[in-house]
């Protein structure tokens, strides 16, 4: 019984997780129709932003949580200045190989950094975060209940953002038609801005709570997160903010049952869930929130 | 006054507009009528910026349109009713008009338009909480033009709203734009219905192949042959 509860935690903890991942995913999937291979990368620079502000400039915890949050948003916003908005007219395969390329920068960019390359480094110790609470036998650690506590309250966020207010309306309108929201008055370069300001702010959030987590930083710390939100962005379809929730929550509680009743073929875990990609890909491409897929005029 | 003039569009390698110029004066409701291709659609296109011009000017009240964004376009008072309605599918009818005025911070401007596109078009009332996928194709028209009409445009531009549509709609529809024609509306009308169009316009230019080949006031036009027999089938 004690197993399952903690199961359970570990479950949501990853699933939120990987939820926060996929929102960025899907977002600018929904709008730019570009899979911004990017993004893993961004979730990663988060936790050495942490690394940076607590161990070399010597910030608190929280004060670096908020900043490094700020400063990875921002890299979004700019990456997509730089490397995607030039490309908004090419055709899509030229914004996809600028896309994988910004993403092998980021990483090239920790691994030459003096003080960030070569070794793994820690990640900064929270310690609210450590604490383990005992129940009867069931125990607990704190990080698996404030992780998806945080996560959730950034989901719920997202959700009013995204359905309660004017901007969040008109990047829904920008998904389904971009000319007729300039049409409506809208500025498509902000609200395209916004779009990945608020999914990078997103990973970086996921990106310090992985850390908190799992509190070793590396240079590719990013790719395998990054492409198993993708697939949950997909399974719930992609482009579908809901369904990148519910996609990251089925991943991330798959993961944890796999690897908890099958220990023994914990090693596959990988490639059960590109499979996952591959039939979904195959056989639902549109997830299962999705709809048929309308070709973009 | 909205104007117009000397306008060159090109396609790719098609010179879709050569030369066109009209006016639009405050308080009228001018049409623009044509064939299919003949250009009405690019005009409009280029007006509200989707669109480079070659050469050419546009003004409004004597500022110039030309290189600008659509968004400012619509700052600067323009807003359309574009072809095939366009309104989004997932949004639902309220979210579409609060959409069409983006561009404006002034609640208490927007609530008043929202009542008046409301009295004009009482079905979008009923409609409020739908998606706007689900609305018929003539209830999609009626929340295409209101939506163009809650960025509170001093220009209001029209293409083809009478496209597809049964003549009862049609006919529903252009007594709304009769309405805005005696609150004193300034509209731009595209239309090929050229009975409908004329039955409202003020003055009227006749589009063919990109260039305009004839223009007068709604009565004259009516009258001349070219009207008559390649528009109004008589």
């Amino acid at each position: 019984m004690a197993g399952y509860v903690q199961q359970f935690f570990n479950g949501l903890t990853l699933g939120s997780l990987y939820a926060l991942i996929a929102i960025g995913y899907t977002m600018v999937y929904g709008i730019l129709r570009l899979i911004n291979f990017a993004h893993g990368e961004i979730f990663m620079f988060a936790g050495y932003w942490m690394y940076f502000l607590v161990f070399l400039f010597r910030l608190p915890w929280w004060v670096s949580a908020v900043l490094a949050v700020a400063v990875t948003a921002a890299m979004g916003v700019l990456i997509e200045r730089v490397a995607y908005r030039p490309l908004r007219q090419a055709p899509r395969v030229s914004l996809l190989s600028t896309a994988m390329g910004v993403s092998f920068l980021l990483g090239n960019v920790i691994i030459v950094l003096p003080w960030a390359g070569g070794r793994q480094k820690p990640f900064p110790e929270v310690d609210f975060m450590r604490k383990i609470y005992t129940l009867g036998d069931v125990r607990i650690q704190a990080v698996t209940i404030w992780v998806p506590l945080i996560a959730g309250a950034c989901l719920l966020g997202l959700l009013f953002l995204i359905y309660r207010t004017k901007v969040g309306r008109a990047m829904r309108a920008i998904a389904t038609d971009m000319e007729t929201t300039a049409l409506m008055g809208a500025d498509i370069n902000r609200i395209i801005s916004y779009t990945f300001l608020v999914g990078s702010a997103l990973a970086a959030i996921g990106g310090i709570l992985w850390g908190c987590r799992y509190p070793q930083l590396y240079w590719n710390l990013g790719i395998l997160p990054g492409l198993r939100s993708f697939t949950a962005a997909v399974v719930g379809g992609i482009g579908n903010i809901l369904g990148a929730m519910i996609g990251g929550f089925i991943l991330g509680f798959g993961e944890i049952l796999f690897v908890a009743f099958l220990p023994r073929y914990s090693g596959f875990r990988d490639a059960l869930i590109f499979s996952l990609l591959i039939l979904f890909l195959l056989f639902r491409p549109t997830g299962i929130l999705g709809k048929p897929l309308k070709e973009k005029v | 006054m909205f104007e117009v003039s000397g306008l060159h569009v090109f396609y790719g390698g098609i010179h879709a507009l050569q030369g066109i110029s009209l006016a639009v004066p405050e308080r009228s409701v001018v049409t623009l009528l044509g064939a299919n291709g003949a250009g009405k659609t690019t005009t409009l296109r280029a007006i509200m910026g989707l669109v480079r011009p070659r050469e050419g000017q546009i003004t409004l009240d004597g500022n110039s349109l030309i290189g600008r964004k659509p968004y400012e376009i619509v700052r600067m008072g323009i807003s359309m009713a574009p072809e095939g309605r366009r309104i989004f599918p997932d949004l639902t009818v309220w979210e579409n008009l609060l959409l069409g005025a983006y561009s404006r911070t002034d609640t208490k401007g927007i609530s008043r338009d929202l009542n008046l596109v409301f009295s004009l078009f009482p079905r979008l009332a009923e409609r409020k909480i739908q998606r706007g996928g689900t609305l018929s194709g003539g209830e999609q028209q009626m929340l295409a033009v209101s939506r163009a009409l809650m960025a509170h445009p001093r220009l209001l531009l029209l293409d083809e709203p009478s496209l597809g549509l049964a003549p009862v709609l049609i006919t529903e529809l252009y007594r709304a734009f009769q309405r805005l024609r005696e609150e004193g509306r300034t509209i731009l009308l595209v239309e090929q219905n050229a009975r409908a169009a004329l039955s409202l316009a003020d003055y009227g230019y006749v589009l063919e192949t990109g260039r305009i080949v004839a223009h007068g006031p709604q009565q004259e036009l009516k009258d001349t042959d070219l009207v008559r027999q390649a528009y109004l089938g008589i």
